[in-house]
């Protein structure tokens, strides 16, 4: 997957995990909760659908990565380099 | 060999059982009775509809909030806010003698209702508010301290407090005559922040909801299939034995059937938390009209409702029921929509409190007539504080705690659990896990919200 297909693939995981948010203007440099409404227990989510369709584990210590969409895109790069995108 | 077995086919434990099903476990839930709901369930009889436990469902919060316990739990189970079908109360009331204090899903309407009847409450009474714990900041060490010490520092008439009390405890306190703050902060955010609602259709519809979307996701849900013991080896626990002695292996158990009820399952000496047993249980007497309640005057949701300056929450200890205070519920009276219409008759319920012991140790000759006296002796007691609809019941039923026990095995009927919560669901027992009413959320929201949360973090987190 290229960088662009990972964002894709983040974009409709908080689709799925927070259907009544606008995604449409999301900046990549500011973090998720500065702009959505996602407590602990979604972050959680993000984890889980990553590992759940694609089988990537993200361990905990890891965690902080997911704070943005760019710092989440550049984490999960070497990590997905290797995914068919869909 | 399953990922998690789950106890309980109440709200909390087909709430988990979605959890750990989404992300692809293996998956059961285990319920002794023949239908789910445990203690928000149904029943059908004489060609009519009954909820048990359900009166409202509350923590409703609008469509399209994003914040509190509704919108979270929506969220974790992929699931609309249509699909829970919910119209909102009315309005309710808090109604001691000589003065009321009226509240719907706005604070508002109780805030101006307490600078009425309290004016020299009100800066009080917001500060009660500010000072209330948020949901996600409940810690054990604070959750335990004394509700009765912190009101009275915050408010300095009496009276306010009992009124504020009465439908608080009345809705959620597992303990007698005093509460935890904890579990204040939460029933007063849910009763009076966020709201009351009802499906037109009564809890069935959401009880149907949660299963439709378990079985979708490939969870197994089996009915009459009792657990008698959770085998442990080594202090952990790894799988369950059936009433039918069949045996099942799991990694991790999650039980929704009490603290203490889930210890007396184990084959260890953890009943070291015995003496936690709640003691509060309740009686039902409801009434089927041929009026709607509207037409006899009565436009009120829930009116808890209390017959002194002072509210007493404990069990009975010189009858078989405490009629001084109790809650009266109109499933007509709330907003519903225009295409659902009317619900087929007018429904009065009134709830007591209730001696388990008493109750039980009746034969089957005094059972009916105890149950007839006291339908009786409730009715009287709640028409002081509504319009007097007696003369038009044309059919009735009852529950008592000894119903609550032999339908949920919850002991001494307890609705509310435990006297003392396990915030963390953990126990001295590796792998077992508690979720429900003992874990520490009450109503149909909070034990949904405990579900999820106790299957994130023991059934998937660790996985």
């Amino acid at each position: 997957m290229t960088p662009a297909e990972i964002r894709a693939a983040v974009i409709d995981i908080l689709e799925t995990i927070a259907p009544d948010e606008d995604l449409t203007n999301l900046d990549d440099t500011k973090e998720f909760r500065e702009q959505m409404e996602l407590d602990s227990m979604d972050f959680l989510d993000i984890v889980m659908e990553l590992r759940k369709r694609y089988r990537v584990q993200v361990p905990e210590e890891d965690y902080e990565n997911l704070v943005s969409m760019g710092s989440t895109v550049s984490y999960l790069e070497p990590k997905m380099a290797g995914i068919p995108a869909e | 060999m399953y990922d998690s077995i789950i106890i309980g086919a109440g709200m909390s434990g087909l709430a988990a059982g979605i959890r750990a099903a989404y992300y692809d476990q293996k998956v059961c839930v285990l319920e002794r009775h023949y239908t789910i709901g445990g203690l928000n369930s149904f029943y059908r009889l004489r060609g009519r509809n009954y909820d048990v436990g359900l009166h409202a469902v509350t923590n409703f919060t609008p469509p399209g909030a994003k914040k509190g316990p509704f919108a979270r739990l929506l969220r974790q189970l992929r699931m609309t806010w249509d699909d829970f079908g919910l119209s909102p109360q009315l309005m309710s009331s808090i109604s001691f003698p000589g003065i009321e204090l009226q509240f719907d899903n706005n604070i508002d309407l109780l805030r101006s209702e307490v600078s009425r009847e309290f004016p020299s409450q009100i800066d009080n009474f917001d500060r009660l508010i500010e000072s209330l714990i948020d949901y996600d900041d409940l810690e054990q060490k604070h959750f335990e301290t004394s509700t009765r010490e912190r009101l009275e520092q915050l408010i300095s008439d009496p009276l306010l407090i009992e009124m504020i009390l009465c439908p608080i405890m009345w809705y959620g306190n597992p303990r007698e005559r005093d509460m935890d703050w904890g579990q204040f902060c939460i029933m007063f955010r849910s009763l009076f922040l966020e709201g009351f609602a009802r499906p037109f259709d009564g809890v069935r519809l959401i009880l149907k909801k949660l299963v439709r979307k378990f079985r979708e996701l490939g969870g197994e849900l089996k009915l009459r299939t009792g657990v008698s013991k959770i085998k442990v080896e080594n202090g952990r626990a790894i799988g369950v034995i059936l009433d039918s002695g069949e045996e099942l292996t799991g990694l991790n158990i999650l039980s929704s059937a009490g603290a203490v009820e889930t210890f007396n399952l184990c084959e260890t000496e953890e009943n070291i938390h015995a003496h936690t047993t709640g003691q509060l249980s309740f009686v039902e007497a409801i009434s089927t009209l041929d009026k709607y309640p509207r037409e006899l005057g009565h436009n009120k949701t829930i009116v808890f409702y209390n017959d002194s300056e002072k509210f007493h929450w404990e069990r009975p200890t010189d009858d078989f029921c405490d009629i001084r205070t109790g809650v009266i519920c109109t499933p007509n009276n709330y907003c519903y929509d225009e295409k659902d219409g009317d619900l087929p008759d007018g429904v009065m319920r009134v709830t007591a409190l209730a001696d388990y012991a008493r109750w039980r140790n009746l034969d089957k000759v005094f059972y009916p007539k105890t149950k007839n006296n006291w339908f009786e002796q409730i009715q009287a007691s709640a028409i002081r504080f509504v319009p007097d609809y007696r003369p038009h019941v044309i059919d009735t039923d009852m529950f008592t705690p000894h119903t609550i026990h032999r339908f949920t095995w919850h002991e001494n009927g307890a609705v509310y659990g435990a006297t003392r919560k396990w915030l963390d669901g953990t126990t001295a027992i590796k792998n077992l896990f508690l979720c429900g009413t003992d874990q520490g959320f009450v109503g149909i929201i909070g034990s949904i919200v405990s579900g999820i949360s106790m299957a994130n973090q023991h059934l998937l987190v660790r996985s």
